[in-house]
């Protein structure tokens, strides 16, 4: 239902450490309605350029906590909140090229009521920030 | 006739504009004030950062706001994430617990009646209610597209309503019931994606014929249809169509009303739901409670057109004190929270 947010332009960035790009990171909304406890957040996969991100390599950050994707099942504690901009951080040595790139965001979300998985998928051109 | 019937806005209709940090509740409550709708309905998971921990400043702050606007809370949405772990189902203690916790949230924000989502099970409201009745509040559940009162899963909560006698269960139907008309707000946006005119015109027709959409989706397919056709076929699958007369058979069961809609025309009607009909019913059933507004238009029109709830809202509160002022009203000063007598 916010399918047209879910991906934030300017915010596909590279992660520079010591001065060189180790990583990049993408600013990523929920397409739905209300905040959502991370527990139930069973996926949110980054794909760049047609290279699906390992979840292994990838950290999920909302206000200021960190969580890798793959223990996000036990965080019964925290929430993605309604709109909230969540950082998702992918390992990637070398970072990505300058320039634009084709990026895809796939969400899966565990919402009790509904008989289907929630999420979906977004899909933008978005250019490299510095 | 006389009515006594309010009116009054979910939070939910500005959901577009809270998602994009355009609108705070303050601005809502404040547009809810203007147009006379003075009953607020409140999801706190959309609406308060941090839930469930909701901070001591941030109640101050809501009711603040009411006392400033002259509105008053009324409902909270709740929600009940049995699937809160991974691998396994909350607990039936575990459920219950859910829904004791928020009936404490909901005291303190002053609300009164508590949507119980359609999926909480009979059980878990049967021995929620105690604990309710003693709060003061009622837990009412939402009757949603495609459930009505017959539905089986709605008639194992009628079995317990009619063997516990409590005052604190109860309904609260959602329009969406009532959907006479495809949506067009749906179609258009469909077409926009390019979906083929034909099909598009065949669910329409399909379902505004009441016809059988069971196989609407196979058959979009079959003629070669792809996502765009089979998703449309498939909301018309989701939405339903009965006669607002339903509304009746547990009037003396229902608290509140989510006035749910999907777009208020230039001529000031919803073009989907037949709302003058609806309000007719109401008032014959003695209904005494809240109209509260629940604009979901927002979704079908992001795409190509700016997102204004505030005028959907507005136009849906013109409309419902042009459907009520055709019947006299019975002054009140608080009908939603009066015990049946």
């Amino acid at each position: 239902m916010f399918e047209k947010y879910v991906i934030v332009p300017g915010t596909l960035r590279n992660v520079v450490e010591s001065g060189r790009a180790t990583a990049y990171e993408l600013g990523v909304r929920m397409p739905y309605y209300r905040g959502l406890g991370l527990s139930m957040v069973e996926d949110v996969s980054v794909t760049v350029d047609g290279v699906r991100a390992e979840p292994a390599a990838t950290t999920f950050t909302v206000h200021g906590n960190s969580y890798p994707l793959t223990a996000m099942g036990e965080v019964v504690d925290d929430r993605w909140e309604l709109g909230e901009v969540a950082t998702v951080r992918v390992e990637h040595p070398g970072g990505l090229a300058a320039g634009v790139h084709d990026v895809e965001v796939s969400q899966r979300l565990r919402i009790s009521y509904m008989p289907v998985p929630g999420g979906g998928r977004a899909r933008a051109e978005v250019e490299l920030s510095a | 006739m006389t009515h006594r019937i309010t009116r009054g806005v979910s939070l939910y209709s500005f959901q577009e504009e809270f998602f994009l940090r355009t609108m705070t509740i303050r601005d809502a409550v404040a547009v809810a004030a203007r147009i006379g709708a003075r009953d607020i309905e409140i999801i706190p998971e959309q609406s308060i950062p941090g839930f469930p921990h909701v901070t001591d400043a941030w109640v101050e702050q809501w009711h603040a706001t009411m006392a400033e606007f002259g509105t008053r809370p009324l409902a909270y949405d709740f929600f009940l994430d049995t699937l809160r772990h991974p691998g396994r189902r909350l607990t039936h203690e575990e459920q219950v617990a859910s829904v004791r916790r928020d009936v404490d949230l909901a005291v303190r924000l002053g609300t009164t009646m508590l949507r119980a989502i359609i999926s909480t099970p009979a059980e878990v409201l049967r021995d929620a209610a105690p604990y309710a009745e003693e709060a003061g509040v009622r837990l009412l559940l939402e009757v949603h597209a495609p459930f009505h009162y017959r539905h089986p899963w709605v008639l194992q909560h009628l079995e317990v309503m009619d063997a516990l006698d409590s005052p604190a269960l109860g309904f609260m139907p959602d329009m969406g019931c009532f959907v006479e008309r495809f949506p067009r707000v749906a179609s258009e946006r469909a077409l926009r994606e390019g979906a083929r005119k034909d099909l598009v015109d065949l669910v329409v027709k399909t379902y505004d014929d009441h016809g059988d959409v069971h196989g609407l989706m196979d058959t979009v397919g079959y003629s070669g249809g792809g996502p765009v056709e089979v998703g449309l076929a498939r909301q018309a699958t989701h939405y339903t169509w009965r006669d607002p007369r339903m509304l009746l058979e547990q009037m003396h069961r229902t608290h509140h009303v989510q006035a749910k809609f999907y777009e208020m025309t230039d001529d000031g009607v919803e073009y989907s739901i037949p709302y003058d009909r609806i309000v007719d019913v109401l008032v014959e059933g003695g209904y005494q409670g809240c109209l509260s507004s629940e604009y979901e238009g927002n979704r079908h029109v992001q795409d190509a057109f700016p997102v204004d709830s505030v005028e959907q809202v507005t136009r849906q509160h013109a409309m419902f004190e042009r459907l009520l002022s055709r019947h006299e009203s019975v002054p009140t000063t608080g009908p939603t929270t009066e015990q049946e007598g």
